[in-house]
């Protein structure tokens, strides 16, 4: 872990009314690596990473990427500069394709819909860099102008995919990516995130209640509980050895 | 102190049907709109003797700005004659005193649908535009109040996505009307269901152009040598119609908007979508001493 992290969080908090969501969560990630979250429904991870996307903001904590054009608390950013910075920076997969996608429009479309955000104005471009991207994400060419919901739930997560790594971005956040695939297809979708992460070196934080997909996927992982962690470490170590009560009954229900 | 003391004594000083809170409403909102070209006002819209949907958001701009010592065209698709034109001509002459013209260089005020004159507008002209839809987002975003943060936000990439996959579909752009366009480099308008035509019309002319849709409730303007782009991919032109070469049949002009008329034998001939210029230029060759202003477009060339 040499250098400076990419990402790095402290003391986020977060009510929804009585409810406690997160309770002073830090997080770091550093460039190249994978971070995994496990924990169970309601332990925090998802309202974690919509954080990440600044998608909701916390009661308090802070927020920072190591980003030559942000400076200091992403929290603080306006929602221009927000809305510039994920567009440009971040990546994200939704469980849910509904989330992630215009079901209406193209496959292609949707990811070229990320390069118009960012500016890109020539057609052939557009066309060029959607193709690169779909391609990348082991999308079948052929189809790549088809509405996603003509598409198996597989090829959806795989134009969310193509949509989210098309503009390169610095950080690329899984939410639960292959949950509702079925086991074949979802091997397939793992197989290709994982070679996208050893081809580009993307950084990548991956929430999954799935052990298997975080042992596969992640370098380190991240247990949360109650909107707190209770233990992190690398994959191997945690699920070998794990310390705390909830980790060691997660891994051991696992069968 | 009596409440006469404080007040003006009646006089009828309101012409063009609106009373007067009705048209300081239009003036504020008109002002706002000229400030913020682009931008969408919404405005309290009046009930017109005439149904929604035909005019009334139009009308309501008229008749706030018209004067006795106005000057009114009315256009619908290009023509003066018609039932919807000739009425709501004769109903703005009537409420205001204003003088009726079919002449496009004679007018002050004109107001239409579909089309802008194929003569110039000059700085004293108004030109005043029904919109049926004001919205440019509703076709990607149907709810209204996204999209107005998406104006807020200038988001218009799905605008661009729209035409991507008519790009992709059909090799072109098929957006016939109301072509998406940036106002001022800032706020994205729909330029009501006018062609793609008149579009380059707008862009820095000396003409004030105001648009309103009655029943959306919404207004916007075009304001005199205010910058108006189609929106387009960099390495795909604004195309207007391929109407350059045509010849109106019935009369002299070449290279303005045609209407295409089908023929039995499965052809079809074309006339002058503007309806008034080919009167004039068949009374001007009947050897009638008949003015034709300078055309937007020479030789089917627009000339800026």
């Amino acid at each position: 872990m040499a250098g400076a992290p990419l990402l790095t969080m402290t003391g986020i908090s977060r009510r929804y009314g009585r409810v406690v969501a997160l309770d002073g969560v830090e997080a770091t990630v550093w460039p190249g690596e994978v971070l995994g979250i496990v924990g169970e429904s309601g332990s925090g991870k998802s309202t974690l990473l919509r954080m990440m996307n600044l998608e909701d903001t916390p009661d308090s904590g802070d927020y920072r990427l190591a980003l030559p054009d942000t400076p200091g608390n992403l929290f603080d950013l306006d929602r221009f500069a927000r809305r510039q910075l994920c567009a440009r920076r971040i990546g994200i997969v939704y469980q849910n394709p509904h989330l992630g996608l215009l079901m209406g429009h193209s496959s292609s479309g949707n990811v070229a819909e990320r390069l118009l955000v960012a500016g890109e104005r020539s057609f052939a471009a557009l066309r060029a860099r959607a193709r690169t991207a779909l391609e990348a994400s082991e999308f079948p060419l052929t189809r790549m102008d088809d509405p996603p919901r003509q598409l198996s739930g597989g090829m959806q997560q795989r134009v969310q995919l193509a949509k989210s790594i098309a503009l390169e971005p610095a950080l690329l956040l899984l939410d639960e990516p292959t949950t509702g695939l079925d086991v074949s297809v979802q091997a397939l979708v793992l197989d290709t995130l994982k070679r996208l992460q050893r081809d580009r070196a993307i950084t990548m934080v991956i929430v999954s209640h799935d052990l298997g997909v975080i042992r596969t996927m992640a370098d380190r992982v991240m247990v949360m509980r109650r909107g707190q962690v209770v233990e992190q470490g690398l994959v191997d170590q945690v699920f070998q050895d794990p310390q705390h009560p909830y980790t060691q009954e997660l891994v051991h229900a696992k069968l | 102190m009596t409440l006469s003391a404080l007040t003006r004594p009646w006089a009828a000083i309101s012409w063009g049907f609106l009373d007067a809170s009705a048209k300081r409403e239009m003036r504020r909102k008109i002002v706002k709109a000229i400030a913020l070209p682009g931008c969408q006002m919404p405005y309290a819209s009046r009930e017109l003797p005439m149904a929604r949907g035909w005019g009334t958001g139009g009308l309501q701009v008229t008749l706030t700005l018209i004067r006795p010592e106005s000057v009114v065209k009315v256009i619908d698709q290009g023509a003066d004659d018609g039932v919807n034109a000739a009425s709501i001509r004769r109903f703005l002459s009537r409420g205001s005193g204003a003088r009726e013209t079919w002449d496009t260089l004679e007018a002050t005020i004109i107001q239409s649908r579909h089309r802008i004159p194929e003569e110039r507008l000059r700085d004293d002209q108004v030109l005043v535009l029904q919109v049926p839809n004001p919205e440019p987002l509703r076709p990607v975003q149907p709810d209204m109040s996204v999209a107005r943060q998406m104006h807020a936000d200038a988001d218009y990439g799905r605008l661009w996505l729209v035409l991507y996959e008519q790009m992709v579909r059909s090799g072109r752009i098929l957006q016939g009307a109301a072509y998406p366009s940036l106002v001022n480099g800032r706020h994205v308008m729909t330029p009501s269901p006018i062609p793609r035509w008149d579009v380059p019309k707008l862009h820095m002319a000396r003409h004030l152009t105001l648009l309103s849709a009655g029943r959306e409730k919404r207004l916007f303007a075009v304001p005199p040598h205010t910058s108006l782009e189609p929106l387009v991919f960099s390495d795909v032109p604004y195309r207007v119609e391929d109407h350059a070469g045509l010849t109106c049949h019935r009369s002299d002009p070449k290279g303005v908007f045609m209407n295409e008329i089908p023929q039995d034998g499965g052809g079809s001939v074309f006339e002058a979508s503007d309806s008034n210029l080919g009167i004039k230029a068949i009374r001007r060759a009947e050897g009638d001493p008949i003015e034709i202003g300078a055309t937007w477009y020479q030789d089917g060339e627009f000339r800026a």
